[in-house]
């Protein structure tokens, strides 16, 4: 009961707000809105029991990702962005894409009905007493059962970051 | 569908009653330790500059901080015209509530943790802590103003520079354990008979300059530099929502500091908690009388202090802090003297200590306050990219080497200051080499900057 209470919670917040982060004029509105939709899915992450996903989505996005992105909102001219024309650029695109998603969305929502024991997905988190500890499970997939792909992944980064740094110098 | 959630909340209040309860405590409290806090350091900086400081308000002006908090209550609230009204009154809001969120994943000794052993621990610290940032950037922002916008620019370049050095100072010192539940951490402490920060000196060292540019003070309090901003973020606020970024800068401050604590300094453990299991070192348990001899002492000076008082009021209050002191004194002493009251010896003393413990390190921070000058924004920068975040990078990658040295030769304890000792040096020799490179490399920009000077 509680465990539905707080998904629907999180889950309410979170549509409505990324809803109003769409929908607000002002960039640092929207920022705020696109703030919250990531907290309330980081709390449906602890809702989970997946604590080690709620934190990194905290530090990562919220603590990182965002605070850059309100820095660099605040970088750019505000009024001269305003007066420009932001919405409504494709509409059909938009339209068509938002259909697909749609479709797929209701095609999750069919099959999950469909299996046996299982209703609407709802999800419905495990006790807390049967799961292993979080970090060390997710360490240990990283480090055990795919440590190539996360050792490409962190040499792509790194790449991506030297490219970066070696752009962004002016004078070599 | 009411019953339904007014179940859930009967099922809520039943499974965390106690936590609730620590936590509304805490809140309540919170902003009386904070305004002491602050009378401790007027009268540190007053010390330092020869002065007294304040001395009118209770005697000793101890009772400066509940003026002062209803100086800031009865304040005239203003907001500017043009300030976003909504995100300027969010703001200020949001900044106190992380940094008393990010409270609640403490451990103050053994007994008292509000959120119970909680796998993610530290991160859960450190990563809700790191929201703060948002009010301090938001409020700058909605305030409409040059000098606030500057200093939420710089707060968030500032954040975003030093959290990477900070992370890697924690990586290090987590290394030793492999856990981040916060009291696994200290309970490895007390099992290795041997603090952190003796295993990982580089490691403090690095977190202790991060987490004062984390916490915005001085000498990297750039965000509110007033002789440059005004007071940077907060210039447009007034009363209680200036007094409300007040109270987060202050919780902030307590918060590195028990993660410092925590992780490097041992957390509840008294000093040399494990010695007395050794053959010889028994007498060191008289350190189990430390506490309540400070009480005893601060007791006895308030005494002293009491025919001195002008007032016959301020006598009284004199020694009700005196009687304050000593009754401390008794509750810290029975546990260690009566048997009936060993059972409760873990979570006095842990208390004790820890509280102790961050006191000294939010102690030095108002030291440093008053010593060094504040830095420029190009020499902070400077100091985050190319001096912290290589240094702390190199420390982790050589603590991790000296580790597993350590488990190869089958290392405990002290034992493991063999292999570590090595690799602080190591550490500080690549400082040096690093400081050096930095110099040659300004002083040729200086060079460079020069002769196009001279040939434009």
């Amino acid at each position: 009961m509680l465990d539905k209470a707080l998904f629907y919670f999180f889950a309410g917040i979170a549509v409505v707000s990324a809803v109003l982060m769409v929908t607000r004029r002002n960039v640092v509105h929207s920022a705020i809105f696109l703030i919250t939709a990531l907290l309330a899915t980081a709390g449906i992450f602890l809702q989970l029991r997946a604590e080690f996903l709620f934190i990194v989505q905290i530090i990562l996005y919220v603590g990182g990702i965002m605070v850059l992105f309100v820095f660099v909102i605040m970088l750019v001219n505000l009024d001269v962005a305003l007066q420009q024309i932001q919405f409504a650029r494709q509409k059909w695109v938009a339209l068509i894409v938002a259909v697909a998603l749609a479709g797929q969305v209701g095609v999750m929502f069919w099959t999950s009905g469909k299996m046996p024991g299982q209703g609407l997905p709802v999800l419905t988190a495990a006790a807390a007493a049967k799961l292993p500890p979080n970090s060390e499970t997710v360490a240990r997939s990283l480090f055990e059962s795919y440590l190539l792909p996360f050792e490409i992944a962190s040499v792509l980064l790194l790449v991506a970051m030297i490219g970066a740094v070696v752009m962004a110098k002016k004078r070599a | 569908m009411m019953t339904s959630i007014f179940q859930a909340t009967i099922e809520f209040l039943k499974a965390f009653w106690a936590p609730l309860l620590c936590g509304v405590a805490i809140v309540a409290v919170l902003p009386l330790i904070v305004g002491y806090i602050v009378l401790v350091e007027r009268k540190l900086m007053a010390d330092m500059q020869a002065r007294l400081g304040p001395m009118r308000v209770g005697p000793h002006g101890l009772l400066q901080p509940i003026a002062d908090a209803v100086k800031l209550l009865t304040k005239e609230d203003i907001i500017p015209d043009n300030a976003d009204k909504l995100v300027f009154w969010l703001a200020p809001v949001l900044s106190v509530g992380a940094a008393l969120l990010s409270l609640a994943g403490l451990a103050i000794g053994p007994a008292f943790q509000i959120a119970q052993d909680i796998n993610i621990g530290i991160l859960f610290v450190v990563g809700v802590s790191a929201l703060g940032i948002f009010g301090i950037v938001l409020g700058g922002w909605a305030s409409n103003s040059h000098y606030s916008l500057m200093g939420a620019l710089r707060s968030s370049a500032q954040l975003v520079s030093y959290e990477t050095a900070a992370g890697m100072a924690l990586v290090s010192a987590l290394l030793f354990t492999g856990t981040l539940n916060i009291k696994s951490i200290v309970e490895a402490q007390n099992k290795e008979a041997i603090w952190f920060v003796m295993l990982a000196p580089v490691a403090f060292f690095t977190y202790l300059v991060a987490s004062i540019a984390e916490t915005n003070r001085a000498p990297f309090d750039l965000p509110e530099a007033e002789s440059e901003l005004v007071a940077g973020y907060m210039t447009e606020f007034s009363g209680f929502r200036w007094s409300l970024y007040f109270l987060a800068e202050y919780a902030n401050m307590i918060v590195v500091a028990s993660v410092a604590t925590t992780l490097f300094l041992g957390g509840w453990l008294r000093p040399f908690a494990k010695f007395h299991e050794l053959p010889g070192f028994h007498w060191l348990n008289f350190l189990d009388f430390v506490p309540a001899l400070l009480m005893v002492a601060i007791g006895v000076y308030c005494l002293q202090r009491t025919p001195k008082q002008p007032t016959r009021v301020q006598q009284i209050f004199m020694l009700a802090v005196a009687g304050l002191c000593f009754v401390l004194g008794l509750v810290l002493l029975a546990p260690v003297v009566v048997p009936v009251a060993k059972p409760f010896y873990a979570g006095i003393h842990g208390g004790f200590w820890f509280i102790f413990k961050v006191s000294l390190y939010i102690y030095f921070f108002m030291w440093l306050r008053f010593t060094i000058p504040r830095y420029r924004f190009d020499q902070l920068m400077r100091l985050g990219w190319h001096f912290l975040i290589p240094l702390s990078i190199v420390n982790v990658l050589l603590v991790g080497v000296a580790l597993i040295a350590g488990s190869y030769l089958n290392l405990h304890g002290w034992e493991l200051l063999l292999v570590t000792t090595p690799a602080a040096i190591i550490t500080l020799i690549v400082a040096f080499l690093i400081l050096a490179m930095e110099k040659e490399h300004r002083a040729r920009q200086d060079q460079a900057a020069a002769s196009d000077f001279y040939a434009g």
